[in-house]
């Protein structure tokens, strides 16, 4: 079975996603939409997941509240609890308010870093890493919607041009 | 047209009832002189001070004195003992007029919150809050009432009807090197003439801000909203200005030896979150009883968003006031930390949790900021935790370890809820809960996020 796509190029993001909603319509399946900007409520349209990178860094925020509070009570308070001006370091809570500009921005840290990380690893973004740009249009003006074909090559062509496509064109994948 | 329920009418009512029942059972029952205040300190704690008494008079005899000796010991205890009883009577008797003046300031300042709010989304030239507009001018026509009975209450207080800020009291100030020094600034005609400057003020804005919307509702042209736009804009100038002062005036004053100079700004932040999920509430209430066509989850979830925001803001503000003290624990600075964290550690303590913590884990969700009853009880406790704020900072310096939220502070908040809801919803039913030709109604209508 031969790997084909169609790949129909607008230049309108109103107009794509009237496309989007009428391939989705006609139950076609659509592999990958490129836009040269972020187009409000494609992903609705295209019926994507929503995404659950916020509940990720909550949970590292979480990770690195429990590292600093570990970090300064272990140096501060358990290591070598020494009189520095008074502070009493007998106990955690004891000179919890001093740590908290230390614990806050742990959370931050934790928060903003690893989700960017993950962020990049979920989305397979390195240096290096090879362009999957399937026309180069698409990071200027033009948007680009990637859709598998059976057998009914003919049939989706002209569904395609009917829905305003500038350009359609069916290519082999390896 | 929004018509006022007349079960939340008779509720208002019973609660001011009961409110006035109770306010009034508060005043009866303050002690009137020394002799019951010993009676309800012997009946109440008489571990404490007996016990010093017998040790104090047990060691006088191990030490043999002469009875000469123990006369002068006896009458110099005495002393300090009827010292000890006309301190906790000012106490006691300050009491009930403070729990009056918490809930009083709380309620004024609730509608001055909506009013900032409102000014700002007005100069902001929001385009997702004019449907919520007449709202907020309903809980803003509190503003006049909370005004007025604020004020009388400060003229009280400037004729010696308590005790609340000690300043005011000359006998103190005589001999108070500290006070008497402030003496240019806290005397009794310049602060209740700024007291007076401020109210006019506000109340002037509001009365001109909500003409002027109605007005543009009938006009056909936008001159009526420019106008608004211009004295919204004058007004927050003037606002932040006088919010500062009366910070200082109506709540810092209380503890005269004390200042902080973040003050203005902690005070606004504790209010502003509270007017917010005051909008939030009553359009919650107004929503699920179906006046409010055009308002959608996402009005409603942005609303959630100033209230998560506004407590995080609220309580870096806190924690800055209190982190900056304690960490250079300056004895000046320092006392007014002191008596709260032990005098009053489960109120400063608990503020935090329900002003922070509870919104900061509940409001982080994006569809939870959605959900009614989660709205409903995430604002109840944002509300009570900022009531809990302002009892904080009043009562310390007037009421001290006689501190107690018992019929008193109960009754107050009950007259002045009941007021506030009687006063606020027949506001509601003057005039159209939509306005009409506001240049940016359309685009708020169809405001989705």
């Amino acid at each position: 079975m031969s790997n084909k796509v169609i790949y129909a190029i607008y230049n309108d993001d109103d107009i794509l996603m009237d496309a989007v909603k009428k391939t989705r319509a006609a139950h076609h399946h659509i592999e990958e939409v490129f836009t040269p900007f972020p187009v409000h409520g494609l992903d609705k349209a295209m019926g994507l997941a929503p995404t659950r990178l916020a509940i990720c860094a909550f949970l590292y925020g979480i990770c690195g509240i429990s590292f600093g509070t570990w970090m300064m009570n272990y140096i501060m308070i358990q290591d070598w609890p020494q009189d520095i001006g008074g502070k009493p370091s007998f106990s955690y809570i004891e000179n919890m308010p001093a740590f908290v500009p230390i614990m806050f921005e742990e959370t931050v840290f934790f928060a903003a870093h690893l989700m960017v990380i993950t962020f990049y690893m979920r989305s397979k973004l390195w240096p290096f890493k090879e362009a999957e740009n399937p026309d180069v249009r698409t990071t200027d003006d033009h948007f680009l919607m990637e859709v598998a074909v059976n057998e009914n090559e003919e049939e989706l062509v002209s569904f395609f041009k009917s829905t305003g496509a500038v350009e359609v064109k069916v290519i082999e994948k390896q | 047209m929004y018509t006022f329920s007349s079960k939340l009418k008779t509720f208002s009512l019973i609660l001011m009832a009961v409110g006035l029942l109770g306010i009034g059972y508060g005043f009866l029952t303050a002690p009137k002189d020394i002799q019951e205040v010993e009676k309800l300190l012997a009946a109440g704690s008489h571990g404490e001070h007996a016990a010093v008494a017998h040790e104090v008079e047990k060691s006088s005899h191990e030490a043999g004195v002469t009875a000469e000796h123990k006369d002068v010991a006896d009458a110099k205890e005495a002393a300090e003992h009827n010292e000890h009883l006309t301190h906790v009577l000012h106490q006691l008797q300050n009491k009930p007029w403070s729990a009056l003046y918490v809930a009083c300031i709380f309620f004024l300042l609730i509608s001055m919150g909506v009013l900032a709010f409102y000014a700002i989304q007005q100069v902001a030239q929001a385009g997702w809050s004019p449907v919520l507009f007449r709202v907020m001018q309903g809980i803003t026509a509190y503003l006049p009432v909370g005004s007025v009975l604020l004020f009388i209450f400060l003229v009280l207080s400037g004729l010696h009807f308590n005790h609340l800020f000690i300043w005011l009291d000359p006998e103190v100030v005589a001999h108070d090197e500290i006070i008497s020094n402030k003496a240019g600034y806290l005397n009794f005609p310049f602060w209740i003439v700024r007291a007076a400057i401020f109210l006019i003020g506000w109340n002037l804005y509001r009365y001109f801000s909500r003409k002027n919307c109605l007005a543009q509702d009938e006009a056909q042209d936008d001159l009526n909203y420019k106008k608004n736009f211009k004295i919204s804009a004058g007004f927050l100038v003037f606002f932040i200005v006088s919010e500062s002062i009366m910070s200082w005036d109506w709540i810092m004053s209380i503890d005269p030896h004390w200042f902080s100079t973040l003050f203005g700004w902690y005070v606004f932040a504790s209010f502003f979150v509270s007017g917010i999920t005051m909008i939030a509430m009553v359009t919650l209430y107004l929503k699920s009883k179906g006046y409010l066509e055009y308002v959608n989850t996402s009005h409603i979830h942005d609303l959630a968003k100033f209230m998560f925001g506004i407590s995080v803001f609220w309580t870096y503000l806190w924690f800055s006031q209190f982190m900056l003290i304690w960490y250079a624990n300056i004895p000046e600075e320092v006392t007014y930390f002191i008596t709260r964290i032990q005098l009053y550690n489960l109120p400063f303590f608990g503020a935090v949790v329900m002003n922070f913590l509870f919104p900061l884990l509940i409001l982080i969700n994006t569809d939870f900021k959605r959900i009614t009853w989660i709205l409903v009880m995430a604002g109840i406790v944002i509300l009570l935790g900022h009531y809990i704020d302002f009892f904080n900072m009043i009562m310390p310096g007037t009421v001290g370890d006689q501190w107690f939220i018992g019929v008193s502070e109960i009754a107050s908040v009950l007259f002045f809820l009941g007021l506030f809801i009687y006063v606020v919803f027949t506001a509601l039913t003057k005039v159209p809960l939509l306005p009409k030709r506001n240049p940016f109604i359309e685009e708020s209508k169809h405001f989705h996020y």
